[in-house]
C-alpha cells in the first residue's frame, strides 16, 4: 500500500516579485541652495528738543484794546468835543507861560540856616599847634580825612604830624578822638581820597614825598610811597590828585610841587612802589606868552606850582597855578621836551603849558573846575579875589572880592551850578551864589576866633549839605548848609551857560 | 455812524496830543476805568484811579463850599509836569504836559 514516491519538483516563479521589480523607478530631486545674508542698522545720534512759551497775561491790555474796536461809549464824542477847546487853550497857554518859573514849593522841612554839626579835633595835633592843611571826603561821603601840617612856616622842619579820619556815619562818633590816626614823619601838605576805593588816600608831604595810605591795613597803613628817589619831588608837594589812566578803572596820582614839577605816578601794588608814569616841568621860558600880559622874570627860572586842578570834562587838560601868580592851562599829551635839567629822572620831562591866563598879583592857592560847565573854573589866591574864568579866554569873566586877606581854597558846589565857596585867611568861609544880582556872598560861615585862618574846605558830593572846613587852630568843622545853597533851581544851568558865554572885558 | 463817531473821537484826541509838550492823554469813564490812553498800562491805571478820586474830591469840595458852584477844570502843577483834568459826569480827560520844554 504504501510506497515511496518521489515527486517531481515543480518550480514556480514569483509573480509578485516580478511585478514589484518591474515597477521600481529611481528619481532624484534637489532644491537650490538657500541664500542667507546678514545686515545691520543702527542710529547714532539722539536729540531731544523742547520749546515752550509762557502764557501771556494780557487781560488788561485786552480790555483796553477791546473797547477800541467796539462802539464808542455813548457821549464820549460829545464830551471830548466840549472839552477840547478848553484843554487846547490851556495847553497852549501853559507852553508859553512863565508863571511858574523860579517857583519852588517848600514841602520838606528845610533848614534855612547854616549850622555847625561837628567840630572834630585831634588832641595831640592841637597841643603842638598844628594847622589843618587839607581835608578830603572819602568816595562814600561818610569819612572825612584831614591832614595836619603848617601853613605859616617856610622852614624845613622835621616835626612829626599826622593824618586823621573820622567816620561821620558812625553812631559812636567822638569828635575829640579820630577813628584812625596815621603818623607821618613830616608835615602833610596835600590830601586826596581815591575816587572809588574808600580805603585809599593819597597824600603829599612837605619833604616832597608822595604817599598812598590804605586805611584798611591795620599794621602799616603806607601802601606805597615815593621815598627819596631820583624821580621824586625835592620841594614841598602842594597838591595831589587821582587821575584816571587809559585803562578803565585805574587811577594814577598826579602831584605838583613848588619846584615846578608835575609828576604822574602809577601804583605798582605788586612791588609796593610808585612808578613814574610821566613828568612835566614848568619853566618860565616855556610859558606861552599872551599879548596883553607882561611879567618880569625874577629869581629862578622854574615856575613853582601851588595849585592844580583836573578838568572833569576833558581828561587831557589840567590847570596849574603858580607862586608867581601864573595861571596855565596844560595838556597831558604835550610832547614838547622841557627846557629843564632832567635831574636824573627816568622819564623825559615835558613842557605841558598850552595857554596862559591873565596872571594874578600873588600866588594862586587854589583852582577848581566847574562840575557843571566844561569851560568854567574858579581860581583864588593871595589877592583876596576869586576869579571865575573861561578856559577859552585869558581874562577872567568875573572877579569877586572875597576877603581882604588871603584866599586859601575855592571850590564849586557839587549840586548848585552857580555856587562856590572860598576859605579865607580871616577865618571865615564865603559862599557865593552867582545867581544873585549883587556880588556879595550868599552866606558867610564864621568860625574860630581872631587870628585864625580857614585853610581848606571840601564839599561832600554824596551829602551835598555837608561842608568840611579846616582851620589853623587844628579843628575840622562839619557844617550843614541851608536848603537854598544845595538845591538846584530850574534856570540855573542856563544862567551858568550865559556866564560862560560872556566875553570878558 | 459808529465809524464816523470813532473817527471823530480819534481826531479830537489827536489834536490835543499834537499840542506842544503833551506827554499823554487818558480818558476815564465814570467808574474810573481807563477807556483811552496813550501811555503804558501801569501808568494809565495809576493815573486813572488816582485822578478819578481826586477830581471827585475836588468837585465835592467846590460844591460843599457853595452848592451853586461846580468844578469845571482841574490843573495840577508839579515839579515835572502840568496835569490838566477836564471832568464831567460820565468821563474824565487827563492830559499830561511838560510845560518847560
Amino acid at each position: 500500500m504504501f510506497t515511496d514516491e518521489a515527486p517531481d519538483p515543480v518550480s514556480l516563479c514569483s509573480l509578485w516579485r516580478r511585478s514589484q521589480q518591474a515597477e521600481q523607478e529611481s528619481r532624484g530631486c534637489q532644491t537650490r541652495v538657500v541664500h542667507s545674508a546678514e545686515a545691520e542698522v543702527q542710529t547714532r545720534w539722539a536729540t531731544i528738543s523742547c520749546t515752550q512759551t509762557d502764557p501771556q497775561y494780557q487781560a488788561k491790555e485786552q480790555l483796553l484794546q477791546q473797547s477800541q474796536d467796539q462802539l464808542e461809549p455813548p457821549g464820549l464824542k460829545d464830551f471830548l468835543q466840549r472839552v477840547e477847546d478848553t484843554v487846547i487853550r490851556e495847553l497852549v497857554r501853559n507852553a508859553k507861560s512863565h508863571a511858574f518859573d523860579e517857583f519852588q514849593v517848600n514841602w520838606e522841612d528845610q533848614n534855612q540856616i547854616v549850622s555847625c554839626l561837628h567840630c572834630l579835633q585831634h588832641a595831640s595835633a592841637q597841643e603842638r599847634g598844628l594847622h589843618v592843611t587839607s581835608v578830603s571826603w572819602s568816595c562814600t561821603g561818610s569819612v572825612i580825612a584831614c591832614a595836619y601840617g603848617r601853613i605859616d612856616d617856610g622852614d624845613w622842619s622835621t616835626e612829626r604830624s599826622c593824618v586823621c579820619t573820622w567816620n561821620l556815619d558812625r553812631r559812636t562818633l567822638n569828635p575829640k578822638q579820630a577813628d584812625l590816626v596815621i603818623d607821618v614823619p613830616t608835615a602833610v601838605t596835600a590830601l586826596c581820597c581815591h575816587p572809588n576805593q574808600p580805603a585809599l588816600i593819597a597824600g603829599g608831604l612837605y619833604s616832597g614825598e608822595v604817599v598812598v595810605w590804605d586805611t584798611s591795613r591795620t599794621q602799616d597803613p603806607v601802601l606805597v610811597q615815593t621815598g627819596m628817589s631820583a624821580d621824586s619831588h625835592r620841594e614841598p608837594v602842594y597838591q595831589v590828585a587821582w587821575v584816571p589812566l587809559q585803562k578803565k578803572g585805574e587811577f594814577g596820582v598826579l602831584s605838583a610841587c613848588s619846584g615846578g614839577r608835575v609828576l604822574l605816578w602809577t601804583v605798582d601794588s605788586d612791588r609796593g612802589s610808585f612808578v613814574l608814569h610821566a613828568g612835566y616841568a614848568l619853566v618860565r621860558q616855556q610859558v606861552p606868552h599872551s599879548n596883553n600880559t607882561s611879567f618880569k622874570a625874577r629869581g629862578s627860572s622854574t615856575v613853582g606850582v601851588t595849585s592844580l586842578a583836573l578838568s572833569p570834562w576833558d581828561p587831557d587838560t589840567f590847570l596849574v597855578g603858580s607862586e608867581g601868580g601864573l595861571l596855565l592851562r596844560c595838556s597831558f599829551s604835550s610832547q614838547t621836551p622841557a627846557a629843564a635839567p632832567s635831574e636824573g629822572h627816568n622819564v623825559t620831562l615835558r613842557a605841558p603849558a598850552v595857554f596862559l591866563f591873565r596872571p594874578c598879583s600873588g600866588p594862586v592857592h587854589s583852582i577848581h573846575c566847574s562840575p557843571f560847565h566844561r569851560n568854567l573854573f574858579v581860581s583864588a589866591g593871595t589877592d583876596g579875589l576869586a576869579h571865575v574864568h573861561s578856559l577859552l579866554q585869558a581874562n577872567p569873566l568875573l572877579s569877586l572880592r572875597v576877603s581882604d586877606s588871603y584866599v586859601f581854597q575855592v571850590q564849586w558846589s557839587p549840586t548848585r551850578p552857580l555856587v562856590f565857596a572860598a576859605a579865607t585867611g580871616q577865618g571865615e568861609v564865603q559862599i557865593f551864589d552867582l545867581g544873585n544880582r549883587s556880588l556879595r556872598p550868599a552866606a558867610t560861615i564864621e568860625q574860630g576866633g581872631a587870628g585864625q585862618a580857614a585853610t581848606c574846605l571840601a564839599f561832600n558830593s554824596h551829602n551835598p549839605h555837608l561842608l568840611a572846613l579846616g582851620n589853623t587852630n587844628g579843628t575840622v568843622c562839619i557844617w550843614r548848609l541851608s536848603h537854598d545853597l544845595t538845591e538846584q533851581s530850574p534856570r540855573e544851568s542856563s544862567q551858568l551857560e550865559q556866564i560862560a558865554n560872556q566875553v570878558a572885558e | 455812524m459808529a465809524e464816523t463817531e470813532h473817527a471823530r473821537v480819534e481826531e479830537t484826541l489827536k489834536r490835543i496830543e499834537g499840542q506842544k509838550g503833551v506827554i499823554g492823554t487818558i480818558v476815564v469813564n465814570a467808574e474810573g476805568i481807563p477807556i483811552r490812553t496813550t501811555l503804558d498800562n501801569s501808568t494809565t491805571i495809576q493815573y486813572a484811579k488816582l485822578f478819578h478820586l481826586l477830581s471827585m474830591k475836588a468837585r465835592s469840595t467846590v460844591r460843599d463850599i457853595d452848592p451853586q458852584n461846580d468844578l469845571t477844570f482841574l490843573r495840577i502843577r508839579s515839579k515835572k509836569h502840568e496835569i490838566l483834568v477836564a471832568p464831567e459826569n460820565d468821563f474824565l480827560l487827563i492830559v499830561i504836559q511838560n510845560p518847560c520844554e
